[in-house]
């Protein structure tokens, strides 16, 4: 059962250049309890299309479009409504803990504000239930470091405190903007476990936007390419992985250096990330390809569905990418 | 080859580097805390090498680096340069050191005077250390540099925020190598760049060094392409030595246990694979660089620690073919196959 | 955005593609300031008055200090202003044409804000910079010096040595720039602070550049920015202190004037209906301010620190 549906998503953005489309009609949709990854590089548009569908567009940004979640569409819910929806439906976690976090205020404090707000708790109930999510996430000795303040947390710490925030109403859906980038490995490798066992225990769906293609090989169920603000291709990612559809997802794949295997020479995709304001009009990727044909800079190729419950968006016929 | 290409060209031995912190809130006049950055590092440097050194943040590499390039002053242990010790040089001979020991830097913006334009960047080193140069050969030998990093050479007036990440770690990396300098020391050099340019950058380095025949410090917490790039990887965890091998080796079959925590954790972008790998997660937290654990600094999250890691510091040993391990409890785990 | 380099390589001539030209952060500040409508406008303003004081004396029918005796004991009739005596902002209390005095102390009142915030500029950013950079106790040594030197009323001082060694304009000078380049030098001290740890000075280090010369190509040129824009608020400051000096009487002494010492004969002499010979230097001097005001104002918006 779709949860979340986003439907031909438009994010404009007015700069002193004139108006950028960072998100161009993009659609997409997560069930349940599912895992999605939205996997992209700078100019993508991945971590754009999370904050349209929260509300959290800068002041100079626009979207058009529908994002429906339980058969309201969020972009046009009043923001009364908007912040219920917040917090106690879709939560989101971000890139940076330090500044995502009041850095003035005591955790106890911050977390307290979330409950004492949306579910009307008292602020003794409200610290009582934070210091009990935060042993869920781990955090040692929680009833008594929950009164101080985050600078004196460690990255890692900070982020699972960020993530314990996200879940104290029990969201169904956990949007993590890029939630490992800024960590070491090692903790890395122990926030995507919490984000597992959060997934199991609390049966929360998990949208992860990111571009390290080695978390979502593990954690996500499907994998949605990105690039110049349009999605290149969608599936399975067991099958993305396997058999990449797109010349993107093919190049990046080939480009990301692997601890087991021994290459000589990575495999590089020619160019720069694209220029937001200077998009061909047909396919973003058309500079870059090695695949392109005389139709890609001015038709833009449609998302089709392929192979079942694959989509891709490309000219360039499946068995030909390779 | 000659006996004197088989001498490193670069040899560090026990070094440490320790800065002095002002306590939060104290008066002027409290004696500093001890921050341990580099605690007793040593390793050696062929000519025409590419070492790898990986840690994860308190490592100290970053540090390591600027101590081998001068930036940072060392505490102790000796940093033997084509044997010169760096610490008894003169100003005199610090200065030509300087031309033989080049760095680029992990922010490639913020690594460029925003002020300059670009060729007047790529040329500072030449024009500091050999300034009667005359203006047209300047110019030439920039506008040739630029050609070989793969940056158009008339882009040469335009300032360094109208290149995109990957180029402007192009303009860093011909700077550094305008000198023709024999030690190139990368510190994070790709860490902020998109993955479709790194592997750019990558394969530049790579040909870069084979071309000038360089020797290259590499130093990143990305295990996979430090991997790709180097001959040995060093392994360090707050301050300290722990392992260093062949790359192939330590990555297919790591002998400390932090090393196979490490690599344990780097995740593959292959879903059949990664499933099946059976991975261990490290627990707990680094402990503070101002009060390292005693006697092995990793024994507060190490699965095989003993009593006798609180007391002793851990004796290196020599498994042969380059591998040292600073664990009395090594043994071999092959973290990358299939559980 | 830029053609791949194989594409390049492909064209013949690819060593010979024209220069392109770069768009310094400086051109790129330019742009944001003239966008800005109140600080172009101020702009015009005090070019209007740099020109009315470099060349209003031309215009003037009158010297400065004659003395127009058919005036005497009539001024509040005929010492009025008006084209056709000649007299276009009117006569003063000894019957001295207001028009070219005023442009007299138009002219010393720049000055005084133009020198003053010129020593400021040069010395005070080299001091600064020069202690921020070698920090420790270079750094300890050098500040201290100006907070003692800050510390000291200047107001007094400035009175006293007018006193003591008689007024002239050089002793104007003199104590002006003695003081205006210690706010400056805190300001550059603390931006230095600042850009001290950024890489590309880390890089310079790593180079072999001699400390000075790290001060003087890759520190101050980063300096400029906040340096200009304090600057330019800094002249008001000045002529308000210069203003002051000559109001209470120890300014300048005649022949020579400035819009102080003009606004303060003008206050004395306002009873008696010669409201002339106050508005204008006061008309003057506030535009002044004002235009420069704005101007720093647009300054600061258009180096804004973000573009670093």
């Amino acid at each position: 059962m779709a949860l979340l549906e986003i439907e031909n998503l438009t994010v404009t953005f007015q700069t002193g250049d004139g108006p950028v489309n960072a998100v161009n009609g993009v659609s997409l949709g997560i069930d349940t309890q599912e895992t999605l990854a939205i996997v992209g590089e700078s100019g993508s548009g991945k971590s754009q299309t999370a904050f349209a569908a929260m509300g959290l567009l800068a002041q100079n940004g626009a979207a058009t479009g529908k994002v429906r979640f339980d058969g309201k569409n969020l972009l046009e819910l009043p923001q009364a409504a908007l912040n219920k929806v917040r917090s106690q439906e879709i939560a989101m976690i971000f890139q940076d803990p330090m500044t995502s976090l009041n850095p003035y205020m005591r955790i106890s404090d911050q977390m307290a504000e979330v409950l004492t707000l949306h579910k009307g708790m008292s602020k003794r109930a409200a610290v009582a239930e934070a210091a009990k999510m935060l042993d869920a996430v781990r955090i040692p000795d929680a009833k008594a470091r929950i009164t101080m303040y985050p600078h004196e947390f460690s990255g890692g710490m900070r982020q699972r405190i960020m993530i314990a925030m996200a879940l104290l109403c029990r969201p169904r859906l956990l949007i993590a903007d890029e939630p490992t980038t800024a960590l070491d490995v090692t903790v890395q490798a122990q926030i995507m476990q919490l984000l597992g066992e959060i997934r199991r225990e609390f049966g929360t769906a998990i949208i992860l936007i990111t571009h390290d293609l080695g978390i979502v090989a593990d954690f996500c169920d499907r994998t949605l390419v990105m690039y110049g603000g349009q999605i290149m291709e969608e599936g399975a990612t067991t099958d993305v992985f396997a058999s990449p559809s797109h010349p993107y997802t093919l190049g990046l794949l080939k480009a990301v250096p692997r601890l087991d295997r021994d290459d000589d020479i990575l495999q590089t995709i020619a160019g720069e990330p694209p220029d937001m304001s200077r998009l061909p009009k047909g396919c973003p990727f058309t500079p870059r390809c090695t695949f392109r044909q005389d139709s890609c800079a001015d038709i833009r190729p449609a998302l089709t569905d392929f192979d079942g419950t694959r989509r891709r968006a490309c000219h360039v016929p499946t068995q030909e990418v390779a | 080859m000659s006996d004197t290409a088989k001498e490193p060209i670069l040899s560090v031995q026990d070094l440490a580097v320790t800065f002095d912190v002002q306590p939060e809130g104290a008066w002027p006049w409290t004696k500093p805390l001890k921050l341990h950055a580099v605690g007793g590092v040593s390793f050696d440097l062929k000519p025409g090498e590419c070492l790898g050194v990986v840690g994860e943040s308190g490592s100290g590499k970053s540090t390591l680096a600027r101590a081998i390039v001068g930036t940072v002053p060392s505490s102790g242990g000796r940093i033997v340069f084509e044997g010169k010790d760096l610490a008894a040089m003169d100003v005199r001979q610090r200065r030509v050191h300087r031309k033989d020991v080049q760095m680029i830097f992990q922010d490639p913006l913020a690594a460029l005077n925003p002020r300059m334009p670009v060729g007047d960047i790529i040329a500072e080193p030449l024009v500091t250390h050999y300034p009667n140069t005359p203006r047209a050969e300047v110019k030439a030998r920039v506008a040739e540099l630029m050609d070989r990093v793969g940056l158009l050479p008339n882009l040469i007036n335009r300032y360094p925020h109208e290149f995109s990440g990957g180029q402007c770690q192009r303009i860093g990396i011909a700077r550094a190598l305008i000198l023709r300098p024999k030690l190139l020391i990368c510190d994070e050099p790709v860490s902020a760049l998109d993955v479709s340019v790194q592997a750019q950058v990558v394969n530049l380095l790579a040909e870069l060094r084979r071309d000038m025949g360089l020797s290259m410090i590499f130093i990143a917490h990305d295990l996979s392409v430090v991997k790709h790039i180097s001959d040995r990887i060093v392994v360090m965890y707050l301050g300290r030595f722990m392992e260093s091998a062949g790359a192939r080796k330590l990555c297919t079959r790591p002998e400390h246990p932090y090393t196979q925590a490490l690599i344990s954790s780097v995740p593959i972008p292959d879903p059949v694979k990664e499933r099946a790998r059976k991975r261990p997660v490290l627990e707990g937290e680094l402990p503070s660089p101002l009060r390292p654990p005693s006697g092995c600094v990793f024994r507060t999250r190490c699965p095989k620690a003993q009593e006798s890691c609180v007391r002793n510091l851990p004796a290196i040993s020599d498994l042969g073919d380059g591998h040292l391990v600073a664990c009395p409890f090594h043994a071999p785990a092959e973290v990358l196959a299939p559980a | 955005m830029f053609p791949e380099k194989a594409v390049a390589d492909g064209l013949a001539d690819a060593a010979h593609l024209a220069e392109v030209q770069g768009r310094s952060l400086w051109k790129d500040a330019r742009i944001r300031f003239f966008r800005n409508q109140a600080a172009v406008a101020s702009l015009i303003v005090l070019i209007a008055i740099g020109i009315f004081a470099v060349f209003g004396g031309l215009v003037a029918q009158y010297e400065r200090d004659f003395i127009d005796f058919s005036l005497m004991g009539a001024n509040q009739t005929q010492g009025a202003p008006s084209f056709a005596t000649g007299h276009y902002f009117g006569t003063d209390s000894s019957g001295r044409d207001l028009f070219a005095r005023t442009v007299q102390g138009t002219r010393i009142s720049l000055l005084v804000g133009l020198v003053g915030a010129g020593v400021a500029v040069v010395v005070g950013t080299l001091y600064g910079a020069i202690a921020g950079y070698f920090g420790g106790r270079v750094d300890g040594f050098m500040m201290r010096t100006v907070d003692i030197l800050m510390s000291i009323p200047f107001m007094f001082v400035l009175i006293l040595m007018l006193v003591i060694f008689g007024r002239s304009i050089l002793m104007l000078f003199i104590g002006i720039g003695l003081i205006s380049w210690l706010d400056m030098a805190r300001i550059a001290r603390g931006q230095t602070l600042t850009i001290k740890n950024k890489e590309f000075v880390e890089a310079a280090v790593a180079i072999g550049v001699s400390p000075m010369m790290i001060i003087l190509r890759h520190i101050v040129p980063n300096l400029l920015g906040i340096v200009i824009v304090y600057a330019t608020l800094l002249i008001p400051g000045m002529i308000i202190i210069e203003s002051f000096i000559s109001f209470i009487g120890l300014g300048v002494s005649e022949p020579n004037t400035s819009l102080g010492a003009l606004i303060s004969a003008g206050a004395g002499q306002m009873q008696y209906g010669v409201i002339w010979q106050l508005l204008f230097p006061l008309f003057f001097f506030i535009i002044t301010l004002f235009a420069f005001f704005f101007v720093g104002d647009g300054l600061r918006d258009a180096l804004d620190p973000k573009d670093r």
